[in-house]
């Protein structure tokens, strides 16, 4: 049984636009999955489809959609805010906006435990503090009488995790935690999300557009485009023998250093991800492709290139290899 | 020949009020910088936020007067130009898009206002420019009849590359140009800047804080740290054997596609960089790993860099006693 799993997603806003349009996607107890894609594909849309933290006025179907075995789909409101922040959590990608500027680091982090647990004031305090130690944050006792805007970029995304770990949870999902901060910073906080992954055996759902993040922290990645799982696989897989034309274009638009010559133009993919209208049919990338085929307008095949490695596309799953050979 | 950008001495102190009643505080965004950029190449700037590069473009567009020092652009002193003048060698881009074009304007019309602020071109040159340029940025006529909010980011970053070419200037300072941007466009706008410099001869001033887009565009890179350019270098040579422990830092913390490889550790500790407390000494030392007596106490010289650049860090003094092995001077011995 999956920690996470997520079948046949949709997601519509006001009947209009198709946001999420049959994803599906599975953590696994202490694996960090890597949802990545550009902006506008849906992956936010699918982390808060998740959470149960839609917009009004956005509709959530699934084929399934379990926590822990638990159906995720017909919980009450009540239900689902019981279990969210206790045995899953989330952080965003803006800390300062999800932090309370009205109030101390201390009592944010102390509400969690004592409106989840019903923890006493003390208890829940010591724990926030030994929280904070733990993402390292230094003078700990110190931090908690602080206010958000005292902190830098980086220590309040600290203290974001520090929260979401408060009632020791099963999964956490993670919306680019670390977009806004500086590439030093960056690595030092994907280095202790994978430390405290190791430790306490965390499920992470981890939503990034950073394909060098996917790289170092994945265990596995579902590429999305346009509201679609268009490739999913074990890291070291996706990466070696990418199928999805759109991994593939993704892959090379990204400069690795010694890779590409300077002045050497990058691999791009033209065109822009286009809007999908509901009832919209074949595959969404066509436009953009390649190796576009009058077939893609029609429905297209979800395709086994390897264990664990599916991807969605008209071209044979050994397309790649006979283009190399011919 | 004379440098497309020189820049000398060049100093920026903020007055910075912390509260109602405070003093108010100096916070120095750029100290002491200076540097040349021969015409047609690129040099790159990197950094944290707050290292004073985003300062450092605003002082050399002339959009703020230097408190010390000064800016020469194209062998001329930038404060005894003009604006029109100004606006004719020197054009900037900047990260944002959407920020940067005025919402309620058709895109042709932004990007003929730097001519139309000339005041000297007739308006059917204009719009033949306009036309020429919206051609040359891979733009369509039917897109120029637009507004900025009908266009996607790219499409709305090449508006504003046609608006800082459109009065054919010799240097553009391009700050976070694709920062905004999604990986897939960002290579689009990259190979854009890149072709556009080779067929119009122009010269870049780049500021990232994404090191493997400066390696892919850069021929020399300058880092900076709280004000400073603590090393400066050809790129090639400065990715290859970096000499300030600031940028192999930097360079440590760049995520590269390559799986299996796990997260580095940057060994920068937790204290961050201040711009309003500058430490003594040498600025870097409260977070460098290899810091020693000596850093706190005398702020280090520019000492030779293989590859012809310089790094300010007494690890490079050949008479500093205990220095680390110095690697880099040796591979140019």
């Amino acid at each position: 049984m999956s920690l996470l799993e997520v079948r046949g997603l949709r997601v519509t806003f006001g009947g209009r636009t198709a946001a999420v349009r049959g994803a599906s996607l599975s953590v696994e107890k202490g694996e960090t999955h890597c949802l990545v894609g550009e902006s506008g594909c849906g992956k936010s849309v699918t982390a808060l489809a998740v959470m149960n933290l839609l917009a009004r006025g956005a509709r959530r179907e699934a084929e399934a959609l379990s926590f822990a075995g638990q159906d995720l789909r017909h919980l009450s409101d009540r239900e689902m805010s019981r279990l969210r922040g206790d045995r899953m959590a989330m952080i965003f990608q803006e800390p300062m906006t999800s932090l309370n500027p009205a109030y101390t680091i201390g009592s944010q982090m102390t509400e969690v435990l004592r409106r989840h647990r019903g923890a006493p004031r003390a208890r829940a305090a010591e724990r926030a503090a030994e929280l904070l130690a733990r993402v390292g944050i230094t003078a700990p006792g110190m931090r908690l009488g602080q206010y958000p805007h005292q902190l830098s970029g980086g220590l309040r995304q600290r203290v974001m995790i520090a929260m979401a770990l408060m009632c020791d949870p099963e999964l956490l999902v993670a919306d680019e935690p670390t977009t806004a901060l500086d590439v030093t910073v960056q690595a030092q906080i994907l280095r202790l999300l994978a430390g405290l992954q190791r430790d306490l055996g965390l499920g992470i759902l981890l939503i990034t557009h950073d394909l060098g993040i996917v790289a170092r922290v994945a265990d596995r990645v579902s590429v999305m485009y346009a509201g679609e799982v268009v490739e999913s696989a074990p890291t070291a897989q996706l990466f070696a023998a990418p199928r999805h034309p759109y991994t593939r274009g993704l892959l090379r638009c990204v400069p690795v250093p010694g890779k590409v010559r300077r002045d050497e133009p990058l691999g791009s993919i033209p065109g822009v991800v286009p809007r999908i209208p509901p009832g919209f049919r074949g595959c969404a990338f066509r436009d953009r492709c390649p190796h576009a085929a009058p077939a893609c307008a029609e429905a297209v095949p979800r395709q086994e290139a390897g264990p664990g490695h599916e991807f969605l596309c008209t071209l044979p799953p050994d397309w790649a290899l006979r283009e190399r050979a011919a | 020949m004379t440098a497309a950008i020189e820049v000398r001495g060049l100093r920026r102190v903020f007055r910075v009020r912390q509260g109602l009643f405070a003093p108010p505080r100096q916070v120095v965004a750029v100290d002491g910088v200076s540097f040349a950029v021969p015409a047609g190449s690129v040099l790159g700037v990197v950094g944290e936020s707050g290292c004073g590069k985003s300062t450092l473009a605003r002082l050399i567009l002339g959009l703020l007067p230097p408190t010390e020092g000064e800016v020469l652009v194209d062998g001329r002193r930038l404060s005894e130009m003009d604006r029109r003048a100004r606006a004719r060698l020197i054009q900037p881009v900047f990260q944002d898009p959407f920020a940067s074009l005025n919402p309620r304007r058709r895109v042709k019309d932004i990007v003929a206002m730097p001519l139309v602020a000339q005041g000297s071109v007739p308006a059917a040159e204009a719009a033949r420019r306009v036309a020429e340029m919206l051609e040359r940025v891979g733009l369509s006529q039917e897109q120029g009849e637009r507004f900025p909010a009908q266009l996607s980011g790219g499409q709305r970053q090449r508006v504003a590359i046609a608006r800082a070419l459109v009065l054919r200037p010799r240097i553009v300072v391009c700050d976070e140009p694709t920062s905004a941007l999604d990986v897939s466009v960002q290579a689009q706008i990259l190979n854009l800047l890149a072709e556009l410099r080779r067929d119009l001869g122009l010269t870049y001033l780049f500021i990232s804080h994404n090191l493997a887009v400066v390696e892919h565009v850069a021929s020399e890179v300058a880092v900076m740290y709280l004000g400073r350019i603590v090393e400066r270098n050809e790129s090639e040579a400065l990715f290859r054997a970096p000499a300030h422990p600031y940028t192999r830092a930097l360079l440590a913390s760049v995520l590269t596609p390559e799986p299996g490889l796990g997260v580095p550790d940057v060994g920068l500790g937790d204290t961050l960089p201040d711009p309003a407390n500058i430490p003594p000494g040498c600025r870097f030392h409260p977070r460098c790993p290899q810091a020693f007596g000596r850093c706190p106490a005398e702020a280090p010289a520019a000492w030779p860099a293989a590859g012809g650049g310089f790094a300010e860090c007494h690890l490079l003094d050949p008479a500093a006693p205990g220095a680390a092995p110095r690697e880099a001077l040796r591979q140019e011995a």
